[in-house]
């Protein structure tokens, strides 16, 4: 089977590696503030990219990212160009801040149905901002397409995609007809770097932007979460004790013998 | 039938309850009782029969058996499909599965199916006594912040995490057994098995002490230090088991089963040795409850050092295996 068509749902999110504490939480207590994090595409949708482009490596077709939000950065979004996606769009509407999940699944799938015929969708198992890790499986049932979730391998073979998928005590590996939904996990590999060529090209490609009414979505159909309120996590901090030592291996020694003291 | 009931979802385990069960059950109850309805469970699987008596016994009014050859071995179509029907009977105001790879495969499905919200991995649940509807607290941002949601709807759908409510106890009452037939058939699913693949379990969670490696260790030779000093502490220690953070199991230096964290494992040993591990929050989570935390890592500055009980600067290659051989040393002058 030749020319796969592949689409991409990718979140941009504040940077789930942050440093500690640099989540804030607002003083009414109702939203969480993450402005001073940088923005990044969500670490899971980035191996759902690299699974793309990998059957594209195979089999060629056309890779095409689809990323929603109520601002999204196209500075931050273009890296799935630079990769080597052929199209990203983008759905920007003011209403899109903080959705949930079956209103993110919704837009998605208008989104999707729109592009015209695809074979395959992929999505990250899970978005490191809310955590919510269903809107992939929510999408696959509004296209009424196979879903998969949990993939650590991703393979196209004769209008098929197999999927190893991870399950309690081991993977199973499943196979269903296009055209299919599949959720990626980590396990799949980390996204191939862009070339220096490849950045400055993607920087001149164009990027679609479209409105709800581009797709066709409604927005009554659009609910944001409901959140009543927001609280800071238990403390996890500790008052840490620095094991000194004139070289590496004389810390090492300090610490076995405190470590001895503490445990016996 | 009972209606708006409270419905726990159990689990199997290789033929018996799974343990996890009585969790969701010990939380069912609590919002049972506040809600004023019954509490139920409801049993999937080919064989459920024994399953099904056995959490009768935890203080629940009825255990709903499907029993169906094709629910035998995990299959999130027919398990939503066979699940969704029972719910269409009982209208439950509240729906509780464990937040595991199953049943969050099979909580978006019934979600859609029955047109409601599902919020995932809470830890705790509790009944706005205004308007009886459940508030639902669940971890963000990796576990920054904790955020309560409210949804306004006719059936709640929650998926619970492992390790935060009591378990439910055993009483010597027994609650009813009621089969309900499950109309299932190979049709209502798009995917095909091919083959299950077993890997060897790791129960990280069962372990005294973990030494836990990251991308700091820079490649799988690396943790063969790691295995050294796992090694070495065997001397002291029952169950001493090595673990890894995320880019470890990205990068195929360990396999899956050795992560631990928001996606892994959930673990708090008596002692927990993080080596090149930065500590971002989707670790910590995972591993901040142990009872005492070293961590090894070149830069003063990462977060790991903020959990910790004992830090070294300086670089694993040469702090981990002088550790082991003075471990050794200290095991055998008292020997
Ligand atoms: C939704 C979601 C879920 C996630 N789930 C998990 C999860 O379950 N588990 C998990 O671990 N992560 C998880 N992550 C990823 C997490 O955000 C971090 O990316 C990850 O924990 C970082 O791993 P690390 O500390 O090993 O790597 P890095 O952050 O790269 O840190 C490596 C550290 O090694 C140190 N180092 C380098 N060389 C040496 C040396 N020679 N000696 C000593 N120290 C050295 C460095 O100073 C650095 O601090 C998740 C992320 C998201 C978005
Ligand atoms: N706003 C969005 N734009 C594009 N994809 C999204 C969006 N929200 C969620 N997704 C996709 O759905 C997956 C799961 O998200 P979630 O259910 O929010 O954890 C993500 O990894 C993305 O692939």
């Amino acid at each position: 089977m030749k020319g796969i068509k592949i689409l991409v749902c990718a979140k941009q999110i504040p940077d789930p590696e942050a440093p500690l504490g640099s989540i804030k939480i607002d003083s009414d207590g109702r939203k969480i503030d993450a402005s001073s994090l940088r923005q990044v595409v969500n670490p899971y949708d980035e191996n759902a990219m690299e699974a793309a482009l990998r059957i594209k490596d195979r089999h060629g077709g056309e890779i095409t990212v689809l990323s929603m939000g109520h601002n999204p950065d196209v500075s931050v979004m273009r890296k799935a160009l630079a990769v080597g996606a052929d199209k990203l769009i983008l759905i920007k509407e003011p209403i899109l801040e903080n959705v949930d999940s079956n209103s993110a699944a919704y837009v998605l799938s208008a989104a999707c149905k729109k592009t015209g015929p695809y074979d395959l969708v992929l999505t990250g198992r899970q978005a490191g901002d809310w955590d919510s890790g269903h809107t992939g499986i929510v999408l696959g049932q509004m296209l009424g397409a196979a879903t998969i979730n949990l993939a650590r391998k991703v393979t196209v073979e004769d209008g098929h995609v197999i999927v190893e998928k991870s399950i309690p005590g081991g993977y199973e590996e499943v196979r269903a007809a296009l055209p299919a939904l599949v959720t990626v996990s980590n396990e799949v590999g980390g996204l191939r770097y862009p070339s220096m060529k490849m950045i400055l090209q993607s920087r001149r490609r164009p990027v679609d932007t479209r409105s709800l009414e581009d797709i066709q979505a409604s927005p009554e159909k659009i609910r944001a979460m409901q959140i009543m309120h927001v609280v800071p996590p238990p403390d996890l901090a500790r008052q840490c004790e620095f094991i000194d030592g004139e070289s590496p291996e004389e810390k090492g020694h300090n610490l076995a013998m405190i470590l001895k003291r503490e445990f016996g | 039938m009972s209606n708006n009931c409270v419905l726990v979802c159990g689990e199997i385990n290789d033929g018996i309850l799974d343990e996890r069960t009585l969790e969701l059950v010990g939380a069912g109850k609590t919002l049972a009782v506040d809600l004023g309805v019954e509490l139920s469970v409801v049993i999937m699987g080919d064989k459920a029969g024994e399953p099904a008596d056995e959490v009768g016994f935890f203080g629940v009014d009825n255990v709903y058996k499907i029993e169906h050859p094709l629910l035998g071995s995990f299959d999130p179509d027919l398990w939503t499909h066979a699940l969704g029907d029972l719910c269409r009977q009982l209208n439950p105001k509240i729906v509780i599965m464990l937040h595991a790879s199953t049943w969050m495969d099979v909580g978006p499905r019934l979600a859609f199916k029955l047109g409601e919200v599902l919020t995932t991995d809470c830890v705790h649940l509790e009944i706005d006594q205004t308007d009886g509807l459940l508030m639902r607290t669940k971890p963000v941002f990796g576990g920054s912040a904790l955020a309560v949601f409210k949804y306004d709807v006719p059936t709640q759908i929650v998926t619970v995490r492992r390790n935060v409510v009591k378990p439910a106890e055993r009483e010597t009452v027994k609650g009813k057994i009621i089969d309900f037939a499950a109309e299932v058939d190979p049709s209502m699913t798009k995917v095909q098995s091919v083959k299950r693949v077993k890997e060897e379990t790791l129960a990280l969670d069962k372990a005294n002490v973990i030494v836990a490696g990251g991308n700091g260790i820079g490649g799988p030779e690396g943790f063969k230090d790691l295995e050294d000093l796992a090694n070495a502490l065997k001397k002291s220690f029952d169950e001493v088991m090595v673990g890894c953070s995320r880019p470890v199991v990205d990068a195929g230096w360990m396999p899956p089963r050795y992560q631990i964290g928001l996606s892994g494992a959930m673990v708090q040993p008596d002692l927990y040795i993080a080596v090149g591990i930065s500590g971002a929050i989707q670790h910590l989570v995972g591993m901040a409850r142990s009872r005492k935390i070293v961590a090894v890592n070149t830069d003063a500055n990462c977060s790991i050092f903020t959990v910790a009980d004992y830090g070294v600067v300086d670089d694993y290659k040469k702090v981990v295996p002088a550790l082991k051989t003075r471990w050794e040393d200290l095991c055998r002058e008292r020997d």
